[in-house]
């Protein structure tokens, strides 16, 4: 559809807010605790937080949360009894304040979710959630969505597209989906049609630092450089990057049993853990963190976008900015680039 | 730190070590490890107030290990992780040399771990007074207050354990949460879980933990696990003496005595 422009004045904001609490929805919004900013049910309009560059964590848990139960079993004298997760259950989420690397991670999260095997669950609970997107007025030094396609004002993955005008201003509202418009209908009279509004100039300038089909063409030749035990010398193996990057999909299946019955859930998982990919045998195949490292970069420039047609990164830095060892994920795919091979 | 890239040059030069640990300028106006194995890059050595990250946490990685004698830019924290890891049979003087940076940033290079070790005991862990006042708190609260505490803060866990990756003490090759068979805490990180996993750290790190706060500093959600391990450090300097991490000597929770006191344990 078409993208509609209308004109959204900045107090009208809360009254949206409110308008969307009278109509059930849970609004998930960036909230500050710890000086962390992260996404958290929002019981009103003040406690949403403004002004973050980005948010620690992404808002891929309303589709893919990190702990979800898959089914739940029974055993007795006849075998086993199985019930699965029902998918008419999940709530109706609005995600309030989401950057737009953040939403477009939503795109290439579905395109893993349904790559062969369509995930119910994770699409059952998607078609749920309406997203609010927020342009970027600033970027910080992590950033860099635009070398991957991104832009401080894209509207991909976004259902609707709030953009401040100017310092104090009132917003632009892009309505991208029939979602979007769904949003529109529930409060018509805080929207004022208007196509002449410009936003460019309210964006934060973004600088492409690389290019990314060159990087995934270097990539071809790559896999045995010296470069990613360089890189990941300093890496502790933790999963704090998969954990908080928008496009992460990687899970691990366990079967939480209490007797005879339980449940089996999918839990989150990394590709930085040595136990990833560690066989029943002893074997592992990744056995120091260089290839793991290496398995990171891969899968978001080589793999993906060699079987999904997707990059499976975002530019949104928050990777680098959780690293407790300042690996540096921009600086590695610059590194690379300038590598002759 | 011209002192320490000097020092660190002539080590490399001459192959005395064959890699120099230390801290160098990272990204967005941090710093981070550097591994230094030719002598020019001992030129990228810097150190200053924001060199916190406890560099010991890599003295057991195996690939910086495998590289061969290592010696390390040591703060204060960091040598007092050194003897603890010396004492838990991690590092010795065969495979680690200490270029100690004292408390006044000088640089101290000692001749093996001892010296570190007398170094070290001159200085007292001392619990921190903000900490010390967040503790009290947490002492005044009732049970139910606390717990609801606790639930409010290790909720938002996802066990990224990068806690547990840059603790120098987290070296175990096989973590007690990586086994599935017995299972001894829940993966997913829901409620239990969280608080399984972050009880059994804090369990674990006791007599051994030695305050550096490295926990806290990696953890992506900002989350004060380290209120946990500072407590541990108070309750176990209360009931069972002296907290100082030591090469020789009975170490402070984990030394089986057949005479115990507590009959469960024999």
């Amino acid at each position: 559809m078409n993208i509609d422009k209308h004109l959204i004045r900045k107090d009208s904001l809360e009254k949206l807010f409110d308008i969307l609490k009278q109509n059930n929805k849970a609004i998930y919004a960036p909230a500050s605790k710890n000086s962390k900013v992260s996404f958290k049910e929002a019981g009103s309009f003040s406690e949403i937080t403004t002004g973050y560059i980005q948010t620690a964590q992404s808002s891929k848990e309303v589709a893919f949360p990190r702990t979800e139960k898959l089914l739940d079993y029974t055993k007795n004298r006849e075998g086993i009894s199985v019930k699965g997760t029902d998918i008419k259950d999940f709530p109706e989420i609005v995600l309030w304040g989401v950057r737009p690397c953040d939403a477009t991670g939503i795109g290439e999260l579905s395109a893993i979710f349904n790559w062969d095997y369509k995930d119910e669950i994770y699409n059952s609970r998607l078609s749920h959630v309406t997203v609010l997107g927020f342009s970027c007025s600033a970027l910080d030094e992590y950033c860099f969505c635009t070398s991957v396609d991104g832009n401080p004002g894209n509207t991909a993955g976004s259902d609707i597209l709030f953009t401040k005008l100017g310092e104090d201003g009132d917003y632009l509202a892009e309505v991208i989906t029939e979602k979007g418009l769904a949003i529109v209908s529930l409060a018509p009279g805080l929207f004022e049609k208007d196509v002449e509004i410009k936003k460019e100039k309210f964006l934060a300038e973004v600088p492409v630092m690389f290019d990314k089909e060159e990087i995934r063409k270097k990539l071809e030749k790559f896999f045995e450089s010296e470069q990613w035990v360089e890189q990941s010398l300093k890496c502790l193996g933790c999963g704090a990057c998969a954990y908080v990057c928008p496009t992460c999909a990687c899970f691990d299946i366990q079967d939480e049993a209490h007797g005879k019955s339980g449940s089996r859930v999918r839990c989150w998982d990394s590709c930085g853990f040595s136990l990833f990919t560690l066989h029943t045998s002893g074997h592992n195949p990744r056995e120091v963190q260089s290839q793991r490292w290496r398995q990171r970069i891969m899968h978001k420039f080589s793999y993906m976008p060699d079987r999904l047609s997707v990059y499976g990164c975002t530019g949104c830095g928050r990777c680098s900015r959780a690293c407790p060892a300042d690996m540096n994920i921009l600086e590695h795919l610059i590194s690379i680039q300038e590598v002759t091979v | 730190m011209d002192d320490l890239k000097k020092r660190a040059k002539e080590l490399l030069e001459t192959s005395a070590v064959k890699v120099v640990i230390g801290y160098e300028q990272g990204t967005a106006g941090k710093t981070r490890a550097l591994f230094a194995e030719k002598p020019e890059d001992a030129d990228r050595l810097v150190f200053d107030s924001r060199c916190v990250q406890n560099l010991a946490a890599y003295v057991t990685k195996r690939e910086v290990k495998d590289k061969g004698k290592m010696a390390i830019a040591a703060t204060l924290p960091v040598m007092r992780s050194i003897i603890q890891l010396a004492s838990e049979f991690q590092v010795n003087d065969n495979n680690l040399l200490v270029l100690g940076i004292t408390p006044g940033s000088k640089l101290m290079e000692f001749g093996n771990l001892a010296e570190v070790e007398t170094f070290v005991h001159q200085y007292q862990i001392e619990i921190d007074a903000r900490y010390k006042e967040k503790l009290d708190k947490l002492d005044k609260m009732t049970p139910s207050e606390r717990w609801n505490f606790w639930i409010d803060e290790l909720t938002p866990c996802f066990k990224c354990y990068a806690c547990r990756a840059a603790c120098p003490m987290c070296y175990c090759s096989r973590c007690t949460v990586d086994f599935n068979q017995p299972q001894w805490i829940p993966v997913p990180s829901h409620e239990l879980g969280n608080l399984e996993w972050h009880i059994m750290r804090a369990i674990h790190l006791t007599g051994r933990c030695i305050d550096c706060d490295a926990c806290f500093n990696a953890c992506p959600l900002g989350i004060p696990i380290n209120l946990l391990t500072k407590k541990m450090i108070e309750d176990a300097r209360a009931n069972f003496g002296g907290y100082q991490p030591a090469l020789q000597g009975e170490h402070l929770m984990s030394t089986y005595k057949p005479d115990d006191k507590e009959n469960f344990i024999q």
